[in-house]
């Protein structure tokens, strides 16, 4: 197959060039008890998002409390010595900001957006509930109960959530990341007080924390008011080493069939175990990253040229990869069949539009193509400043360094098509990996 | 639970300085307006067009037109067919991005300034000559009938329907505007090209920009993109009756966890109280973790993850929405829950405390909305077509602060039904029969 591409000349030379991106106005130091601090400059609007990341989630539990970083991130919002429940969050709604929080597998954070002239009081009391909270019974029977509906919610009401639930537990044999953030029903009706304090005792300190200001803001000033709340806690001597245990090598094929009456769409995902991006070395990272996009990260995609375009035998083609992980990741493939097409067809297509993906080598367009426009990403970026602090909060709570986050965009322009179908070659491994089918019921054809 | 609340949290001191937003009114050479925020601390403009009529202007029976025709627009034109046309765009590194609703059809563009020009002439070829071939219209329609059938096992998209069959009967707004299996295997490239038709005109067309653009410049831009559309469009439909009846209707389905929409009739954005009810929507279920129903469902008794309560001022009607999901067994505790608290606050009202926390949280946020030029185009745009007018920002603030303790509880009690409230549950909820 010809890419017939009726590119005129014109348009050629209407490529951006994108000589300078422009830089995002990013600032970061470390407190003396070793918080690490992110600034990013934005003065359009008085505005501020004050963050604070701490390097524990759900892979970060003692085996048995499943569920117990994200109930405990719950848990936050209730007292403190000083602050009844529920007067954090009625504090900041005072002051006309927001807040809340999100757990992940190797994050918790916590945040607020609000005028820049409250940043001190956010500091205030963040710092102060990273020390001091106090739980009543009540407070863990409610709040246990409002985790169990939100697992309702996110997952027991969803199939494709229950059918994730069971692709990740099959891709990972040993490391904690096949386990829910949120929890296993069982493991979460049982956590309790001592569960919540005990993850709060080892994982909250200023030495596993990080400070995310983004907006508009003046660095030394953060510097200053962080120095005054955060910088007075003491480090946490004790902090444990963040040792998970690790995968063996996989040998075998998963495969997996999940079927629930409420699934009206069927579809097939293949996961394989992947590296992330370490520190000091990203590039495979960066090949796995550009194979996920020459695969399925657009229209223009290999898998949705082929399987959408020529052959039409599937209305979705996707390519995923997750890079910032402090252990191994997936990368994942997801084909929904169009009517008439049997997941197995679907499943086979994928599988023939991969090998031959690998067999042809990259097209250098369209590797030239992602690079400009990651460049021009670089330039919508600056648009939310918010957005560039999660990257850094996300980078760093998952073993990765500020030097690291700064390189990984030239990283990603030195990627090369050999690069890319060698990490292809070594990474897309069936004995790695989870094969899932989700269906309603007993498969005849659609 | 008592707890010594030291004065770490003095009262708020002054209200938080404001986002200073100057919009200006730029008519182009031929005659388009547009409202501008100029910003050129970042080289891209970000676009936003609306068209009003939005899928309400689908026939009955050709339901799913403007919709699938929706996405179809980027689906090739002029002389690029879809795979060559995708690939055009992403060489110009800009971002289109379609969505039809009840009452429009709107179009957000980002570009770089450095190759504005040319990202303009494809926006225009896209807007004015969409080939609707026959090969793209069956890859997008197949994408939007396992949309369809996705939505009809999914317990939140089977409330909303049936919720909105109930509140709105025959008119548009009771039907799902992504059309019904049977209609969208039905719509002919003649339905797509009607559809294109009816919406695409100048009497009913928004435009906010914001950026790295001067206000000459937009004008040309404007040109080009528009001044060849033609002047009028199909007729909007009809105002919807809305007839929503007290009590609970069950859809049974098969789930552990009961989904629960409910809702009464509404308050029109540009009646004289609508700011009371806002700011009464803000107190009883609008505020997030403030609100009553979030305080007495979730944080007194832990029966849900998230409760919240909407007013929908759409073009047509208006609704007071609301929405919360419980454990089957724990469901019609959280429904005489909702009950009771909206009786409560329609015979009782609410408190000056209640109200001067209310206010200071809607008018301490409402400068945070505006945080991204794309954000700031589509809320310009949202002006327009609620009629506001241009300095609306630097006033508002003073309209939810003019709302006094009477405001709020007379509407309080007028606006309120406990009466009316509708429950429509999907689920197995036990120990409620709809």
């Amino acid at each position: 197959m010809v890419r017939a591409l009726a590119l005129s000349a014109a348009l050629l030379a209407a490529t951006p060039v994108l000589a300078d991106e422009g830089q995002e106005a990013v600032t970061t130091f470390t407190l003396d008890n070793g918080m690490d601090v992110v600034v990013v400059e934005d003065h359009r609007a008085p505005v501020v998002q004050h963050m604070v990341w701490y390097r524990a989630g759900s892979a970060d539990e003692p085996i048995g409390s499943s569920g117990v970083a994200h109930f405990l991130e719950h848990l936050l919002f209730k007292g403190t010595d000083t602050l009844a429940p529920g007067e954090f969050s009625a504090t900041v709604a005072a002051n006309g900001g927001n807040d809340n929080a999100f757990t992940s597998y190797d994050y918790t954070a916590y945040f607020q957006r609000v005028a820049a002239d409250r940043l001190e009081l956010m500091m205030r009391m963040e710092a102060d509930r990273m020390r001091n909270i106090r739980l009543s019974e009540e407070d863990i029977r409610t709040e246990r109960d409002v985790i169990l509906e939100e697992r309702n919610q996110r997952t027991e009401n969803n199939p494709r959530a229950l059918f994730g639930e069971q692709m990740n537990a099959a891709q990972y044999l040993n490391h904690r990341y096949g386990v829910p953030i949120i929890g296993w029903r069982h493991e979460m009706e049982t956590l309790d007080m001592e569960d919540a304090l005990s993850f709060y005792e080892i994982h909250y300190s200023p030495n596993n924390a990080i400070l995310v200001v983004t907006g508009d803001v003046d660095p030394d000033e953060v510097r200053e008011l962080a120095d005054k709340y955060y910088g007075v806690i003491p480090a946490n001597p004790d902090l444990p080493e963040r040792i998970r245990s690790q995968e063996p090598p996989q040998t075998v094929e998963r495969r997996l069939t999940f079927k629930d009456p409420r699934v009206a769409q069927p579809y097939v995902q293949r996961s394989y175990l992947a590296p992330e991006r370490d520190p000091g070395e990203q590039e495979k990272a960066a090949a796995l990253f550009m194979l996920a996009e020459l695969l399925g990260g657009s229209t223009t995609s290999y898998l949705n040229e082929k399987l959408q375009l020529d052959q039409q035998i599937v209305v979705y083609a996707g390519a995923f990869y997750r890079g910032v992980s402090l252990d191994d990741t997936t990368f994942d493939l997801l084909v929904v069949p169009a009517e008439g097409v049997s997941l197995q067809e679907a499943e086979d297509a994928m599988d023939q539009a991969v090998a031959d993906f690998i067999a042809e080598g990259v097209n250098e367009e369209d590797l030239n193509r992602i690079k400009m426009q990651l460049r021009a990403s670089q330039v919508y970026a600056r648009d939310n400043v918010d957005g560039i602090g999660n990257r850094y909060g996300r980078a760093l709570t998952s073993g990765l360094t500020v030097e690291d986050v700064q390189a990984w965009p030239d990283i990603l322009q030195a990627v090369t098509g050999d690069e890319i179908i060698a990490a292809a070659r070594e990474v897309l491994q069936r004995e790695s990996s989870v094969t899932g089918w989700l269906m309603k019921d007993d498969e005849v054809t659609q | 639970m008592k707890r010594l609340v030291a004065t770490l949290i003095a009262f708020v001191v002054a209200l938080p300085a404001w986002a200073d937003i100057e919009i200006e009114e730029v008519t182009s050479p031929g005659g388009i307006t547009a409202w501008l925020v100029e910003d050129h601390s970042i080289p891209f403009t970000a676009l936003e067009i609306r068209f009003r009529g939005g899928t309400s202007l689908d026939d009955p029976e050709k339901r799913g037109a403007v919709n699938l025709m929706s996405g179809l627009i980027e689906e090739g034109s002029g002389d690029l067919d879809a795979r060559s046309y995708a690939r055009v765009l992403e060489f110009l590194a800009a971002s289109f991005s379609y969505r039809a609703s009840d009452d429009s059809l709107s179009i957000s563009a980002q570009f770089l300034t450095e190759n504005r020009d040319e990202v303009v002439d494809l926006l225009r070829t896209t807007l004015h000559e969409p080939r609707f071939d026959q090969g793209a219209i069956e890859r997008v329609r197949a994408q939007v009938l396992s949309g369809l059938r996705s939505d009809m096992t999914d317990p939140n998209d089977i409330a909303g329907q049936s919720f909105a069959e109930m509140a709105y009967g025959d008119h548009p707004y009771g039907t799902e505007g992504k059309g019904t299996l049977e209609t969208v295997s039905a719509l002919t490239r003649d339905d797509i090209v009607e559809a294109y038709e009816n919406v695409f005109a100048k009497d009913r067309l928004y435009v906010g920009a914001v950026g790295d653009i001067t206000a000459e410049e937009l004008g040309v831009l404007l040109d080009t993109l528009l001044a060849d559309f033609p002047e009028t469009g199909k007729p909007l439909p009809e105002r919807a009756e809305v007839t929503i009846e007290g009590g609970i209707s069950v859809v049974d389905f098969d789930t552990p966890q009961s989904v629960a929409l409910f809702g009464q009739k509404g308050i029109d954005r540009d009646d004289p109280d609508f700011f009371a009810a806002f700011v009464l929507n803000h107190i009883l279920g609008g505020g997030g973790f403030e609100s009553r129903l979030m305080h007495e469902v979730r944080e007194k008794r832990g029966l849900t993850y998230g409760i919240g309560t909407y007013l929908v001022p759409k073009d047509l009607a208006s609704v007071y929405l609301g929405s919360v999901s419980s454990a089957n067994d724990r469901i019609a505790e959280a429904i005489e829950v909702i009950r009771q608290e909206w009786a409560r606050a329609a015979s009782e009202g609410v408190t000056q405390k209640e109200l001067d926390d209310a206010k200071t949280y809607l008018t301490g946020a409402y400068p945070l909305r505006f945080d991204g030029n794309g954000q700031i185009a589509g809320i310009m745009v949202g002006m327009q077509m609620d009629d506001l007018p241009i300095d609306y920002i630097a006033t508002r603030n003073d309209k939810v602060n003019g709302v006094t303790l009477e405001d709020v509880n007379r509407v309080a009690s007028e606006l309120l039904d406990p009466e009316g409230l509708h429950f429509t549950i999907v689920g197995k909820p036990v120990g409620l029969d709809g």
